[in-house]
């Protein structure tokens, strides 16, 4: 008898224990094509709330991190929100790499007041969502300020003056294109055409052709590793080798052995490297990633570093925010993130992030050009 | 070049659509049944000559033979596991039943290939046609299709396993009072219909990606080219294939990718208003 009330003090003990976390939510792929970004988005997490906890937590509770995988699927998506905020009561919850998933969450975390950081998904209307009381905060690249710097890195790098769109044919997509005519119609310039194609679509050459008719010099590529191969190979058919410039699409799996031998033509942003001179920070990071997980044995093992570069801030600013409120409380987490002053952060040094009319951290000064060398991103230029 | 561009695009397109569909004909022609699931069928060619070539690292042609064996025992499994047990009773619950093996057949490969696509490598080596480049594997896809076509033809008209099965077609009670093993000749046309989308799968792979759903969409469309050919003519199928390969690109090439689908199925629709049978199908006649 004598044991089974030990046994059971200690299971209430546990359980107090549990119930002392914040809860840290997080809805992501963690299957099918984007899978190896669900992975990069958990891992800066994990270091992240790793380092918070040694240090005592927040507020004295540890973090807790739960994962749900949203398939890549908004649908599935919303049900994995739903079950975090209203079951595990999530103090924070993270989205992942899918704009049309993140989409769909936004209006429910808004309703239910409970932050949202983005540490990915570069749709435009995430954040800038129209709502009165927005809750959603972002720690990646932006599309209407991407497709500003992708405009400036082909006029600077490739003398381009004369671009035309290849865009996936989803909201994602749809996005980058009205991002990409705006930062055009800045310079008083137009496309050369602009080309939908599908996730699924095995041939895209006949939007290229069109694209190479109209006299195109360079072309704005937006699409995940999948779609974004598809048109690397079909351009390889064509025997057209124009600069590609693009989104950070390609980052998120094996795109040198989908895309094949002119993988390295395609340039694309990211928000940081591993390689080349790091920061204290970010030599920490990385040693940390390479004492957690096994597979980590120097920077090219960090893949997707952006995934786990904004993830990792990400956490560091949600914890600060959580700290600023003095409680888990929505509405007081969301004004914490007001509060954050000067962090010294992965990416760069953040001062004053966010406002109540800016919430995202990460601006055009912050990217990072780079391409697939074997199956490594490198800074565009690097060798390894 | 636009012009000519599209039409070596929808060429290659086309052969996979027909092959495909060649795949609905020779299963319904002899069993009045399909395996819904063709998609599935080429996304299993595509895996297994992948996982042959590449991982085992065989060569290329002992590969794809071995795939298109299995991709013939896997039409045999859907025969007698999906289709046959309803189809005795009369019912039509193997539609669903295909349905649902496809989905088995692609969740399973999800947990065994892995969840991240696959590349296969590239064929290199293109010539120049009318100033366009051109790989070899565009001009092998539609040679393969029509030959396989041709074969199909020849092997219902020439041979005496082929007369037997456009026997089950006439009058399936007859054919088994004449000495035809019917359930047989059913099963031998499942393993043909499985074999030209395995053939597909394996022919599509280094101009795509391997993933286990990647012929969700092409049986999708391989249905429609079915029945826009009339599902009861195999030359019929096969040009109904080319001429949606065809028609998709050179929407896209002359009009812009926004119009392609809407486009290109509305014409389907059209088509079968106007031509209730299929482009070259025969009217059935029900006796009374």
């Amino acid at each position: 008898m004598k044991y089974l009330i030990a046994a059971l003090a200690l299971v209430l003990g546990a359980t107090a224990v549990h119930a002392q976390t914040i809860k840290i939510g997080l809805v992501t792929a963690l299957s099918g094509q984007s899978a190896r970004a669900g992975e990069a988005i958990t891992r800066g997490l994990a270091v992240a709330i790793d380092e918070i906890n040694a240090s005592g937590g927040v507020l004295g509770r540890k973090l807790e991190l739960i994962r749900r995988d949203d398939e890549a699927t908004p649908a599935k998506g919303v049900i994995a929100a739903r079950e975090l905020l209203f079951k595990e009561k999530v103090a924070v919850l993270f989205g992942g790499l899918d704009t049309p998933v993140s989409l769909a969450i936004v209006p429910i975390v808004n309703q239910e007041k409970i932050v949202f950081v983005g540490p990915w998904a570069a749709g435009t209307p995430i954040t800038k969502n129209g709502a009165k009381d927005n809750y959603v905060f972002r720690v990646s690249a932006v599309d209407e300020i991407v497709n500003r710097a992708m405009l400036q890195y082909s006029q600077k790098t490739f003398n381009a003056k004369n671009c035309g769109m290849i865009l996936v044919n989803n909201p994602w997509g749809e996005s980058n294109e009205k991002g990409l005519i705006a930062a055009l119609n800045a310079k008083g310039m137009k496309p050369a055409g602009i080309e939908k194609f599908e996730g699924n679509d095995i041939d895209v050459v006949p939007q290229l052709t069109r694209l190479k008719a109209a006299g195109a010099d360079c072309l704005f590529l937006v699409g995940n590793v999948g779609p974004s191969a598809q048109v690397v190979k079909s351009l390889d058919r064509m025997g057209w080798k124009p600069p590609i410039v693009s989104h950070w699409g390609p980052a998120g799996g094996r795109f040198t052995e989908l895309a094949g031998p002119s993988a390295p033509s395609v340039h694309f942003v990211q928000t940081y490297s591993f390689f080349g001179k790091q920061t204290p920070v970010g030599a920490k990071v990385l040693k940390a990633l390479m004492a957690k997980y096994s597979d980590i044995k120097g920077p090219g093992d960090v893949t997707p570093a952006v995934g786990v570069a904004n993830a990792y801030d990400a956490m560091m600013l949600t914890a600060l925010a959580i700290r600023n409120a003095g409680s888990t409380d929505g509405p007081k987490v969301r004004d914490g993130f007001y509060k954050i002053g000067r962090y010294e952060g992965l990416i760069k040094t953040y001062d004053k992030p966010f406002t109540p009319e800016v919430h995202d951290a990460v601006t055009e000064n912050d990217y990072v050009w780079t391409q697939f060398i074997d199956n490594q991103i490198l800074p565009v230029g690097m060798k390894k | 070049m636009l012009v000519t561009s599209a039409l070596i695009t929808g060429l290659a397109l086309g052969s996979m659509y027909g092959l495909l569909a060649l795949g609905f004909y020779v299963t319904y022609a002899v069993s009045s049944t399909v395996n819904f699931a063709q998609g599935s069928s080429m996304m299993l060619g595509a895996v297994f000559a992948y996982t042959l070539a590449v991982t085992f690292g065989w060569p290329f042609v002992p590969a794809a033979l071995v795939a298109l064996a299995l991709c013939a025992l896997y039409g045999v499994i859907v025969e007698r596991v999906a289709v046959r047990p309803f189809a005795r009773r009369g019912s039509s619950a193997w539609l669903m039943a295909t349905v649902a093996l496809g989905i088995v057949a692609d969740n399973a490969v999800l947990f065994t290939f892995g969840k991240e696509p696959r590349g296969f490598p590239m064929l290199h080596g293109s010539i120049q046609v009318a100033g366009i480049n051109v790989s070899w594997l565009q001009i092998a896809i539609p040679v393969v299709g029509l030959a396989l076509a041709a074969g199909l033809h020849v092997f219902s008209r020439r041979t005496s396993y082929g007369k037997a099965m456009l026997a089950v077609v006439q009058n399936a009670d007859a054919a088994r009072l004449m000495g035809i093993n019917v359930p047989l000749a059913i099963m031998l046309a499942y393993a043909a219909s499985t074999m030209f989308a395995g053939a597909a799968g394996i022919m599509i792979a280094p101009l795509f990606n391997v993933h286990s759903d990647m012929g969700t969409l092409f049986g999708l469309k391989a249905f429609a080219v079915a029945i826009l050919g009339g599902i009861t003519s195999a030359w019929g199928v096969m040009i109904a294939g080319l001429i949606f390969g065809l028609t998709e690109s050179l929407i896209t090439a002359l009009l812009g990718s926004a119009y392609t689908q809407i486009l290109s199925f509305a014409l389907v629709i059209v088509a079968l208003a106007v031509m209730p049978n299929g482009l070259f199908g025969r009217a059935e006649v029900k006796k009374v």
